[in-house]
């Protein structure tokens, strides 16, 4: 027989364990759910666009009755839970029913706080948590003119903006003089003051509240410094208590909250708790972003998985008032340990605040330009190091050399026929109903029901954006790292250590000893993996079923199915001899179209695969190696004429390239690598937008990184100078070796570099010169096992991968 | 009454891989799990054609080359969100031998 889970609490943490759970086990257990409100699961986060007119309770629900029904779990909803039996194993209604557990989850959330004022208990006094109490707001605001809202924080303002929405005069009262005050610092509080003033609202400030009175229901309330209002609403908004009564009742342990361990389980170990009841190493939670992450770990330990640990994290915030453009995370007031960067410009209601510290950004508030909200936040997560940023990170992210799409950063402002994905031809109109149709939460989500961002990711950005705006809350974002796929929570760092340090040596090792849940692994980790590890070991033996086609046949995969082959042409520098060659070659397997590429090479498109072997042997024979354009390798070495015949060069760029590219081919990289080197700096080999770019001057060579062309274009960052040709190459090995070490698997140079920070990159290649001789070192180590050419090796020894098992008719 | 035809033998097909056998109406993808599993599909993607048998195999299922579908194997149906199906043959596999009914 099946075990017995049960769920009190039928909110936003407890249900989405119960999804997270049923994708590890479905069918573990035989599942209960009991939720004081009378509905399936609801996004609570949503009452405000309800309150202010924008969303209908229908479009709020994340999970209706018939979800329950179809997943098997007895939902009991309106029935709440009075008591629990911790030694027979049960729980029992407020009506007397008795029901038996294996296992118990509490999701019960918590409670607003009621002020212990005089009056309280009056009708017209409310708070701002759940359907009910939406309800009433809007039945108030039918027959009633007048509204006070007690508590200036972001659930206060949601509530008087939603009740002015609603055609309510509305007061907001405050206790303080800085307006959400979690979250906010004062210039900024004072921006968003004047804006919410001109749209209509009333603020007291400073004020505190003596008692409410009327007769039969609310009509005014009094404060301590004597003065007093008339209101017929009151919404009591000034904070929440965790909801533990049931918990402390059957002797669980509590202090502010269900005190849990990093498993979220309770001091019962047949009890779990996750969301805002919960109380984590002294912390107690009030948004969504970090009740997901307990949900996640909590669901891999009811699925005996046993491995997920929850460490929290910081959060961010928006504001869901239309208008008002508001960001804030981490630590945002500093402290002497800190320094801050600001940035005002009062005419156009813009404000910004980051903080730094050691080199590090630990906060940022952003009021009236959030665009840069997502860069910040995940230049926090990763804790990359600023320093040689710092000067413009306040102008944000187009600022520093991101320029491609500069202009349409702002999603919000986008018309919805905007193509947001270019890849997949998906637009802002169809991202936004798909994120509030099926209720997605994730950029992987999104992903999977639109196929935005799930090519080349060049619009993860902009999707994340939408997503934020969209939710208004940038919940998806909380996680501190990214799991490398569905089969595993574990991050690419996190892979790549184990790897390292458990000496694991094959796919299906790591698998199993790092618990992957599926055990062939998916397209997306496969790949990843034999790269770490035959980046790691240097006699690892490649899996072809683990790459991705083009590296498997050594040749791209066209629309039609039909491939395109590139031979090397080193440094772009051809002979007679050879395009003879090529040409004879295209007229022997009848290549329908031959094309100049970009990188100063021939490209034959439209050849068969079964031809691929034979086309292969006859590009060897004639002195041919592959091109590599299909692999996460080394792609191209461009170069100029140079001295030897332009009368502006300073040094042989023709020859160093063809140098770096024969030191160079060969060798696999986390994504592709592309080099250039031009003569002089007019740079006709267009060296900075490379992965590395060499530009020759009269006293040496300027080396470049991390630039790219392609859909965001982005000019490389100075990485320094050196006086002789084989610094200039012993630089380049170092720097594509600690690309091959340090990168995640799809990670190009740029983005890379964005993470880990330049300075970083400077310390290791250029200023610690032991160190960069050690990574030029292990390069040159690796590469003379890698400098087969794959053609020669395919076109003699695995020819039959290449035909038809069998022909018929 | 199936009409079952001789491909080749199990090995010749990669594990987690794939090898294309020619038809008059067009490739048919012969594929192999890695519990020697075998399945075949017509080698077109329901999406835009893209050939199946080139795709990442893993579980019961392919990804597409061009678009990262996912297709089941046993039923040629798209996975997750994706709607779509490509035609799926009957096989088995006697004496390491496989065989296919067209
Ligand atoms: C108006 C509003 C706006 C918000 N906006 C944001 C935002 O923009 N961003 C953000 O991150 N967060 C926001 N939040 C906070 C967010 O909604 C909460 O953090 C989240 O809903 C908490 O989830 P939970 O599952 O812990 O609790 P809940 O969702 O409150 O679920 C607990 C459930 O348990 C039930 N329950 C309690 N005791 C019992 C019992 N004994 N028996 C049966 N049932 C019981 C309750 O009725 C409730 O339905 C907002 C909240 C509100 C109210
Ligand atoms: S980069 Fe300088 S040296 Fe090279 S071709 Fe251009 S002008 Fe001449
Ligand atoms: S070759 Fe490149 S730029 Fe041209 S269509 Fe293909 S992906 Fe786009
Ligand atoms: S053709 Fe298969 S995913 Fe597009």
């Amino acid at each position: 027989m099946k075990e017995k889970l049960v769920l009190i609490g039928n909110g936003m943490a407890g249900v989405r364990t119960l999804e997270e759970l049923l994708k590890l086990a479905p069918e573990k257990y035989d599942i209960t759910v009991f939720g004081d409100e009378p509905y399936g699961n609801y996004n609570r986060i949503m009452l405000s666009p309800v309150l202010a007119g924008d969303k209908t309770i229908d479009q709020i629900m994340i999970n209706d009755r018939q979800w329950y029904i179809d997943n098997g779990i007895t939902l009991h909803a309106g029935k709440k839970i009075t008591h629990i039996n911790r030694v027979r194993r049960q729980v029992e209604t407020a009506e007397g029913e008795v029901f038996e557990y294996d296992r118990l989850l509490l999701a019960t959330g918590s409670r607003p706080f009621m002020l212990p004022l005089p009056g309280r208990d009056l009708p017209g006094v409310i708070s701002f948590r759940d359907i009910a109490d939406v309800d009433t707001m809007l039945e108030t605001a039918k027959s009633y003119k007048k509204a006070v809202v007690i508590g200036g924080g972001l659930l206060g303002l949601e509530a008087a903006n939603g009740l002015m929405i609603q055609g309510m005069e509305v007061t907001v009262v405050h206790i303080a003089d800085v307006l959400m005050n979690q979250q906010l610092d004062k210039p900024a509080s004072d921006l968003m003051l004047n804006e919410l003033q001109a749209k209509g609202l009333k603020f007291l400030m400073s004020h505190e509240t003596a008692a409410i009175e009327g007769k039969k229901r609310v009509e005014k309330i009094v404060f301590k410094n004597g003065t007093e209002i008339d209101t017929d609403l009151v919404v009591m908004a000034v904070g929440i208590r965790p909801n533990i009564e049931l918990a402390q009742s059957a002797g669980i342990h509590c202090e502010r909250g269900i005190v849990v361990d990093d498993t979220m389980q309770t001091f019962d170990p047949k009890v779990y708790a996750v969301g805002e009841c919960v109380q984590h190493r002294g912390a107690t939670f009030g948004l969504v972003a970090p009740l997901f992450e307990q949900a996640k770990v909590c669901a891999n330990h009811l699925a005996q998985m046993g491995i997920a640990r929850y460490v929290s994290s910081i959060t961010s915030t928006k504001l869901k008032v239309t208008g008002i453009d508001l960001f804030s995370a981490g630590n945002f007031i500093g402290d002497e340990s800190t320094e801050d960067l600001v940035f005002k410009d009062a005419a156009r209601h813009v404000y910004k605040k980051l903080v730094i510290q050691d080199d590090k950004l630990i906060g940022a508030v952003l009021y009236g330009d959030t665009v840069d909200g997502a860069w910040y936040f995940q230049l926090m997560r990763d804790g990359t190091d600023v320093s040689s940023i710092r000067e413009n990170m306040l102008f944000g992210q187009h600022h520093i050399g991101d320029s491609g799409h500069g202009a349409t950063n702002s999603v919000d402002g986008l018309p919805d026929d905007a193509e947001i994905c270019g890849c997949n031809g998906v637009c802002k109109g169809d991202i936004v109903k798909a994120i509030s149709k099926h209720s997605l939460f994730t950029l992987d989500e999104v992903k999977a029901h639109t196929k935005a961002s799930a090519s080349c990711g060049s619009c993860t950005g902009l999707v994340e954006q939408l997503l934020a705006s969209t939710l208004g809350s940038d919940f998806n974002d909380t996680p501190s790292k990214k799991a490398m796929c569905g089969c595993t929570s574990m991050s690419h760092g996190e892979v790549k250590n184990a790897i390292k340090d458990q000496g694991l040596k094959t796919i299906s090792d790591l698998m199993v000893a790092l618990d992957w849940k599926n055990a062939d692994g998916c397209h997306s980790c496969r790949p990843a993996l034999n790269y770490y590890l035959l980046s790691t070991w240097p006699d690892y033996q490649d899996d072809p079923q683990s790459r991705f086609i083009n590296e498997r046949v050594h040749a791209n995969i066209q629309k039609d199915g039909t491939y395109s082959v590139v031979p090397r042409i080193w440094g772009g520098v051809t002979n007679a001899n050879e395009l003879r060659a090529i040409a004879d070659i295209s007229d022997k397997y009848n290549v329908p179209t031959v094309k100049i590429t970009g990188g100063q090479r021939i490209d034959l498109l439209g050849v068969k695969k079964d031809d691929l072997p034979k086309m292969w042997a006859d590009l060897s024979e004639a002195g041919f190696v592959s091109g590599h354009a299909y692999g996460k390798s080394l792609r191209t070495v461009k170069t100029c004429v140079g001295s030897e015949w332009c009368r502006f060069g300073t040094q042989d760029s023709t020859g160093l390239g063809i140098k770096v590219e024969k030191m160079t081919w060969g060798s696999w990289t986390p994504h592709k690598f592309k080099i250039a080197v031009s003569g002089c700096p007019r740079n006709c080999a267009e060296a900075t937008i490379k992965d590395f770019g060499i530009v020759c001057v009269d006293s040496g060579y300027e080396l470049h990184v991390g630039g790219n062309g392609g859909i965001k274009v982005r000019a490389t960052d100075f990485l320094c100078k050196v006086v002789t040709e084989e610094e200039a190459m012993e630089y380049c090995a170092a720097f594509m070796q600690l690309y091959r070490e340090d990168a995640h698997y799809l990670e190009r140079t740029a983005p890379w570099i964005e993470r880990v920070g330049l300075k970083s990159v400077q310390a290791k290649v250029v200023e610690d010169h032991e160190n960069r001789k050690v990574l030029a070192q292990r390069f040159y180590e690796s590469q003379e096992r890698s400098q087969d050419d794959p053609w020669a090796e395919h076109a003699a020894k695995q020819r039959e991968n290449y035909i038809p098992i069998k022909q018929v008719g | 009454m199936q009409n079952w035809t001789e491909v080749g033998p199990v090995e010749s097909v990669p594990q987690k891989g794939s090898r294309v056998m020619t038809t008059p109406d067009g490739d048919v993808a012969i594929f192999r799990t890695s519990s020697d599993e075998v399945f075949a599909l017509f080698d077109q993607c329901p999406h835009k054609k893209g050939p199946l048998s080139q795709g990442i195999v893993y579980d019961k299922r392919v990804a597409c080359p061009l678009h990262n579908w996912v297709i089941a194997l046993s039923s040629g149906e798209a996975t997750g969100p994706d709607e779509g199906c490509t035609r799926s043959f009957a096989t088995k596999v006697e004496d390491g031998m496989i065989y296919i009914s067209l």
